[in-house]
């Protein structure tokens, strides 16, 4: 699908190199002082990953691969209805079936809800309490009633299809209008209006009279579908009892393995202590798996009570049925302009369907405070008003996917630059560059100040690589010769990556997921074991962060050797998110580094009899007299000390050779920017649309790695586009999900998905260790805009005005039909 | 050979160029039996319904999914996972060629992408580009966006065919 008659379409591909200037971005004066390590010898290098050897050879370690002695296994009991009241539930003849070993209820396991809250009053914010196990009340298709214990997974099957359920039915919830409709079913009792979240939080002067003043006035409202984050790897967890620790282990595939082990502690009533969250290799999880699931703490309460391990894996069905969905959320978008197309005032109603529970910790407020806290994206906007609603619905409950939000509410403000566009008669491209921020820092009218990027930058690249490579002649050809439809996509956007504690405070999260924690050992051999907070599920950290160490150390990489997902090896961490491991896990790493360095210093200094100033880490594993090179210390020899012959250390410094150091981003923590372009080509005919271009032009700061960074940015994009053109979970009136298996849930695959071609920018970060800003998400975001506002613009000459994803054959069909 | 329907079977299955005897039902699928009783975890389960891919494995030749086969099935056959690929700690050239181009994040689909694409090898050596995404389309990957799949395995066959990619 990425043939196309013009020859050339390769995009300047720039690696990261220190010496070539930033377009337009923040630029270090040479005598502005710099990190040593921010960019050395392995930073920017597309180093080999430390992943792949045993990834490629079939040897990674994934949940499922675990095989424990004695160990059963398990599987739950769900809802095959929507909304009920729970009458019966009788497993009796499960228990019966040969091979189940235990089959339990909500009342067997006893165990507390998850409760997640935010700091806001009764009036914005409805706590609601997640049962482990349903108790009396069903809430959504796939919704776990018991769980079934036995020795192999076939039985496991046997003893769920024995199961007795019986419902009173109640009218299912299945959109947020019926949600919000008069005399709708009550989903929650503590919410009575199906409303978890109701906040306005802005409403600036000047909104109305810039209504009132506006030569233009452009209203859209955009829709996006409710999708599946969908890692290939579904959800699973083996927990087991260990006697001589005196603890459960659980192996668990999560994105958060602290905050499960909190949870699981208190749903359970246990010290946290008594709980060690182990993590293996990872097939995905794109935030799906970065909340706590209900199910992990069902199957280590079922260990713990058996005194057997029980690993439990996630079917597909269960994934796609009753896994953590996200993205269904409707914005009604106004917004003002003057006749030179400048925006002066945004007004915007964001409603998120968030199913049927809050997620811990995030909340069913993730969602609408997201869009509610960035929606003026990076456009200069003077007036400000917003509400965002989350609403409970009878459907599986959300959680952040990757975006959260801002796929949507770019999405919307992009429909609103081409409708303005379309009403000033002015290029789409021009009336961003007429709104977009330029100088930084800039403090928005929501508060939050942006650190510099290359916004204007990127849309300018972008728009040159399209017009250079003659799309815009190609689309004129087209139209004129009514032969091909094709249109060109734009989206402009950036992306606050790496919340960290303030960021997420303001937004009133009860538990703020802020800071990381890095420690960093070297062994008698010289070579170091560094430890994270983060959680790597394909992102490569042991790579990157091997070679941020390296940096900082001087250090071949191969000596470094990371690990994570071992609540035993790290007092407490966040795991990977938002965009932040790089930014906040890696200057945390980053900091370990240098104090571990300035140790090996200070020691050396004193075995070599020098002062410390006069000794320097050589880049090459080593400490080296600045004086007279000829004397140095390779770390081994200083390491050797610091363990094996401790009586030679200076007397103020203590045996062994360990850093420790943690990480916050300081208040609205940092942006990274891109500007995607796709030329796209529809065929009225059929409906079908095509991706003949896709251009991505990005800066996320300091790149660690390019390669990393650019397949972050294609996979990104490739659920980007899902979301726009494929990916849908819909439910029929009686809040059964249509698609239960890859048969109706319509992934894409290498023949839908384009080429697409990366450009960087860099604006390196200014308060990360490392410069770097964050690249996990981008992708994801621009593309459902760019594809859209491409997809209009093919339609153009029929009139034709799309603002709904996924866009289907058959919703262009109707489309046009609803114009002729 | 009849047996009553749950009765477990004993079978020989080749795997990799080595015999294994397994006792099994004759519900258990090809990749069960490969993971779980020979302990070979390189196939992975995606899906159960034949439509990720990511349990694809060689049986004769041609890439089959393990999760459509019963293992009774298999008897008899000669059955290739991603254990067989490398040679004495040697990664073969399209696993280096998948390192080489970033076609893996994750690592959860790669087996089978690597066991498809030695198939679709195979079958079509002078496959172009396009011809290897089409062929590719058969499994899924979430986190790549595939193009540097696409670019692995075909840089791969042009080094096999001796041409440049
Ligand atoms: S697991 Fe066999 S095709 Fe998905
Ligand atoms: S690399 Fe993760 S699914 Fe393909």
């Amino acid at each position: 699908m990425t043939t196309t008659d013009l020859p050339d379409h390769s995009v300047p591909h720039e690696a990261a190199d220190p010496d070539r200037p930033v377009h337009g971005g923040h630029e270090h004066s040479p005598d502005e002082p710099r990190f040593d390590g921010r960019r050395g010898r392995w930073v920017g290098a597309s180093v080999p990953r430390r992943e792949d050897p045993r990834l490629l050879t079939g040897r990674g370690r994934f949940v499922d691969d675990i095989a424990l002695p004695g160990m059963l296994h398990a599987g739950f009991v769900r809802a095959t209805v929507a909304h009920a009241h729970l009458t019966a539930l009788d497993l009796s003849a499960t228990r019966a079936v040969p091979g189940v070993v235990a089959a339990f209820d909500a009342a067997d396991l006893a165990l507390g809800d998850i409760v997640a809250i935010l700091d806001r009053p009764a009036e914005e914010f409805t706590p609601t309490a997640m049962p482990v196990l349903a108790r009396s009340k069903v809430r959504f298709v796939g919704e776990p009633l018991a769980l079934v214990v036995a020795s192999d997974p076939y039985a496991v099957e046997d003893g769920i299809e024995a199961a007795q359920v019986s419902y009173d039915v109640l009218d299912a919830v299945t959109s947020a209008e019926g949600a919000l409709a008069a005399g709708a079913a009550v989903v929650h009792e503590e919410a009575p209006d199906n409303v978890l979240l109701d906040v306005s939080m802005f409403d600036t002067p000047g909104v109305d009279e810039a209504f009132a003043d506006a030569d233009v006035t452009v209203e859209v409202t955009t829709r996006s579908g409710r999708q599946n984050a969908l890692p290939l790897e579904t959800r699973g967890a083996v927990a087991a009892w260990d006697a001589r620790d005196d603890q459960l282990l659980v192996q668990t595939c999560t994105q958060v393995p602290h905050q499960v082990r909190t949870v699981l502690a208190r749903s359970l009533g246990i010290p946290e202590r008594t709980v060690r969250v182990t993590v293996p290799d990872m097939g995905g999880g794109f935030g799906q798996k970065c909340v706590v699931g209900r199910e992990e703490i069902a199957v280590a309460a079922a260990a713990r009570r058996l005194d057997r391990p029980v690993k439990w894996i996630e079917d597909r069905r269960e994934a796609l049925t009753a896994g953590f969905l996200a993205r269904e959320q409707t914005y009604r978008t106004r917004a003002a302009f003057d006749a030179d197309g400048h925006i002066t005032a945004l007004d915007v109603d964001v409603v998120c369907d968030m199913g049927a529970y809050s997620c811990y910790p995030f909340t069913a407020g993730i969602e609408p405070l997201m869009a509610s806290a960035e929606m003026p994206s990076v456009y200069r906007v003077p007036a400000y008003r917003v509400r965002g609603r989350a609403i409970t619905s009878t459907k599986a409950p959300t959680a952040p996917y990757r975006g959260v939000s801002r796929p949507q509410y770019v999405m919307a403000i992009e429909r609103v630059m081409e409708r303005a566009a379309r009403a000033l008669d002015l290029d789409p491209v021009e009336v961003r560059r007429r709104n977009v921020i330029t100088e930084f820092p800039y403090t928005g009218i929501n508060g939050v100040t942006y650190d510099p990027g290359t916004y204007r930058e990127s849309l300018d690249l972008a728009e040159a690589t399209i017009r250079e490579e003659g799309w815009y002649e190609a689309r004129e050809r087209g139209r004129q010769d009514g032969g091909r439809h094709l249109g060109i996509g734009f989206c402009c956007f950036s992306e606050r990556t790496g919340y960290g504690s303030e960021a997420f405070a303001k937004r009133k999260m009860t538990v703020v997921p802020g800071f990381d924690i890095s420690e960093i050992r070297m062994d008698t051999t010289g070579s170091v074991v560094v430890t994270s907070g983060t959680m790597n599920h394909g992102q490569s950290h042991e790579t990157t962060f091997a070679q941020i160490v390296a940096d900082r150390l001087g250090l071949d990489p191969e000596h470094v050797k990371l690990r994570q997902g071992d609540t035993e090896r790290i007092s407490y961490g966040w795991g990977t998110f938002a965009s932040r491991s790089v930014t906040i896990g890696g200057s945390a790493v980053a900091l370990a580094s240098e104090r571990l360095g300035e140790l090996l210093c200070r020691i050396a200094a004193h075995l070599l009899e020098t002062r410390p100033e006069n000794v320097a880490l050589d880049g090459d594993g080593g400490v080296v007299q600045l004086d007279d090179p000829s004397r140095r210390l390779p770390f081994a020899d200083i390491a050797d000390v610091a363990h094996l012959r401790a009586h030679l250390l200076p007397k103020d410094v203590d045996p062994t050779l360990t850093a420790t150091a943690s990480f916050d981003v300081p208040g609205d923590g940092t942006f990274s920017n891109a500007t995607h372009a796709v030329v796209v080509e529809a065929d009225p005919g059929t409906g079908q649309v095509r991706i003949l271009r896709y251009v991505c032009v990005e800066d996320c700061g300091v790149v660690v790695h390019p390669q990393v960074v650019e397949g972050q940015c294609r996979g990104g994009i490739a659920q980007g586009i899902a979301g726009a053109l494929f990916e849908e979970v819909t439910y029929d009136a009686q809040g059964e999900p249509s698609a239960a298996s890859f048969i109706d849930y319509l992934v894409p695959t290498a023949t839908e998905i384009p080429d697409v071609s990366i450009a960087h920018l860099e604006t390196p970060c200014a308060f990360t260790a490392n410069g770097a800003k964050g690249a996990g998400e981008g992708g994801t975001i621009g593309a459902p805009a760019a594809v859209l506002n491409a997809v209009n613009d093919a339609l153009r000459h029929t009139g034709v005005e799309l603002d709904t994803t996924p866009i289907h054959p058959g919703t262009v069909l109707d489309a046009l039909e609803g114009t002729s | 050979m009849s047996h009553p329907v749950n009765d477990p079977h004993l079978l020989t299955l080749s795997v990799n160029d080595a015999e294994h005897e397994v006792v099994v039902e004759p519900r258990r699928t090809l990749a069960d039996v490969l993971r779980h009783d020979l302990r070979l975890t390189g196939t992975h389960v995606g899906c159960e319904h034949g439509v990720c891919g990511a349990c694809t494995v060689l049986i004769d030749g041609a890439p089959a999914r393990a999760c459509l086969v019963f293992a009774v099935q298999a008897e008899g056959a000669d059955v290739r996972t991603v254990e067989s690929l490398a040679r004495d700690g040697e990664l073969s050239d399209l696993q280096q060629a998948f390192g080489d181009h970033h076609a893996l994040q994750c690592g959860f689909c790669t087996p089978g992408f690597l066991m498809l694409a030695e198939g679709v090898l195979a079958e079509q050596p002078d496959a172009s580009r396009e011809d290897i995404r089409e062929a590719l389309s058969a499994n899924l990957c979430r986190c790549t966006g595939y193009q540097t799949i696409v670019d692995a395995v075909h840089a791969t066959a042009c080094s096999r065919r001796g041409t440049n990619a």
